[in-house]
């Protein structure tokens, strides 16, 4: 007979992953606090959020072995509120990608259709929620890296307003874009989640307090099902270039919601035309800035290279970046470099904030929009990795939300005939996050 | 094909830029690539140009010493370090 892992070593050792589907780059047990809104429940996080002592890859070679001195924000609130942490879950390297096909410690399988794709970047957290490995999940999302793996994994993902939850201790993509945000079965343990990890943080100086913005904390009583009344905006289009089978599953969900009492209405968003262009020039500029960090010398992988600190320096990224992170860092650098700056970085920035008017003219008539979360439903594995491109424009419909600052909320609906899940995407205005909760628990 | 189409020496140029050796593969492969999504990129000409009326203010706390990392603990995850100090190759 085998040996069990858990025979030979401590309870709170690092092991290697135990699921079959590749869904934790290492698994661990942080106990939290005895008591606390969060007591009794497993919480994962996604392997780019610090946690003291547990190491935190970002999915990365060259964090392979990196060891956090310290807890992020979100991690000390999990602990104090009674969570117990099972452990950091598998992610497309640094975030970037939407498959979680890009981990440097292999890809994760969909255990809610196995055989594809469970989506990304935060494949890991959503997998292990749909499978039942944790309770819980905490995921990040940049441009839908939350949205898209709980809809492909049938599960439900928030994405904050830009401000309501620290990134203190998480390791930066796109600063400007991201948020950490729970993965869940349900709304209302999403909403949980989110109440436990979300205010003001004096290490995150882009923090806000959702108070002073005529909002409150209490997330979870928003998850009532109550959509009498409620006035829905549909981007048309987010919903016409969607494969069929989704938009099918959208409408159903329309019907069902006008059935409990809501409304909808057509709107048009022009200027999401340009969100996935505009996303990845904003991210992949962002990301050159960052990744400069990892150089080898304070932290993360080191070449044996025997050059000057310049060919060291290329020497280490070179063994350390996995490809589609070369990508984006060289992309990055372009697009900031002499001459391209007021070309590429400055039309992305204008283009931004045109998102962004449009969401908030939409929003002045609306409740909330509502648009399927991914235009397809979960690609089979390997299927893009070949074509950036084609991978960039499954980002359609989540990349505008993160331009526009605004919350937002996956939750599956109506499957295909194949039986792969579908996710619908609520997006509220700005600190809106009961309106959203409270739409989404309509339907999950 | 975009205008700003990349040849592989702008991929070797930009690389060098961003501190990341590329093998000839990869060069190969990223012209191609960057070829669509430069294209992509430059449907950007079409945004119009938009008032930004970003509300941000600076948020500042008093210059105090807090506690923070010991020296040991900021060295733990360096490769090499020396006499308190991160160790790095050869400047030149």
């Amino acid at each position: 007979m085998a040996t069990d892992p858990a025979d030979v070593v401590d309870v709170g050792d690092e092991t290697a992953d135990a699921t079959d589907y590749n869904g934790y780059v290492t698994t661990t047990e942080i106990a939290g606090a005895e008591d606390g809104p969060l007591a009794g429940k497993t919480v994962a996080v996604k392997d780019n959020i610090s946690t003291e002592g547990v190491r935190t890859t970002c999915g990365s070679a060259m964090l392979a072995d990196y060891v956090p001195p310290y807890d992020a924000t979100v991690v000390e609130r999990l602990k104090d509120a009674g969570a117990t942490i099972t452990g950091k879950t598998n992610m497309d390297e640094f975030g970037m990608g939407s498959t979680t096909e890009t981990s440097a410690f292999g890809p994760t399988d969909n255990p809610a259709a196995p055989g594809h794709v469970p989506g990304g970047s935060s494949g890991g957290s959503a997998a292990v929620v749909a499978a039942g490995d944790a309770d819980l999940a905490l995921g990040t999302d940049t441009g839908g890296s939350v949205r898209n793996p709980a809809a492909f994994c049938g599960v439900v993902g928030i994405k904050p307003t830009y401000g309501l939850v620290s990134r203190y201790g998480l390791v930066a993509y796109a600063n400007s874009l991201e948020q950490i945000g729970p993965i869940a079965p349900t709304v209302e343990e999403a909403a949980e989640l989110l109440e436990v990890v979300a205010g003001p943080d004096p290490n995150d100086a882009t923090t806000e307090d959702a108070t002073e913005h005529g909002a409150d904390y209490d997330f979870a009583a928003a998850a009532d099902g109550d959509v009498d009344g409620l006035s829905i905006g549909v981007p048309t289009e987010l919903v016409e270039p969607a494969d069929e089978e989704v938009t099918d599953s959208f409408w159903s969900a329309i019907d069902d919601l006008e059935s409990q009492g809501a409304s909808y209405h057509d709107v048009d968003l022009p200027s999401v035309e340009h969100a996935v262009e505009a996303y990845y020039v904003i991210a992949m500029s962002e990301a050159s800035s960052n990744l400069a960090r990892f150089d080898g010398v304070r932290y993360g992988y080191s070449s044996d290279s025997d050059g000057n600190w310049n060919e060291a320096f290329a020497e280490t990224r070179e063994e350390g970046f996995g490809e589609e992170v070369k990508r984006r860092v060289v992309l990055g650098t372009y697009a900031l470099s002499a001459g391209y700056h007021d070309k590429y970085y400055k039309q992305a920035q204008d283009a931004r904030a045109w998102v962004k008017q449009d969401f908030d003219e939409s929003l002045s008539d609306a409740d909330v929009l509502a648009a399927p979360t991914m235009p397809v439903p979960p690609m089979e594995q390997g299927e893009n990795l070949e074509d950036p491109m084609a991978l960039y424009l499954a980002d359609a419909n989540t990349t505008p939300v993160n331009l526009a600052d605004l919350p937002a909320i996956s939750v599956p609906i109506e499957e295909t005939s194949d039986g792969l899940p579908v996710g619908m995407q609520f997006v509220g205005p700005a600190f809106g996050e009961k309106t959203i909760i409270r739409a989404g628990s309509a339907l999950a | 094909m975009s205008d700003d189409a990349v040849d592989p020496e702008d991929v070797r140029h930009v690389a060098d830029l961003a501190r990341v050796d590329l093998d000839d593969e990869e060069v190969d492969r990223f012209t191609d690539q960057f070829a669509d999504i430069l294209e992509s990129f430059d449907r950007l000409d079409a945004v119009p140009e938009v008032d930004r009326d970003e509300e941000l203010a600076n948020v500042m706390r008093p210059d105090e010493v807090h506690d923070s990392l010991s020296q040991a603990e900021a060295l733990r995850n360096a490769p090499e370090s020396e006499e308190g100090h991160f160790k790095g190759p050869k400047v030149s």
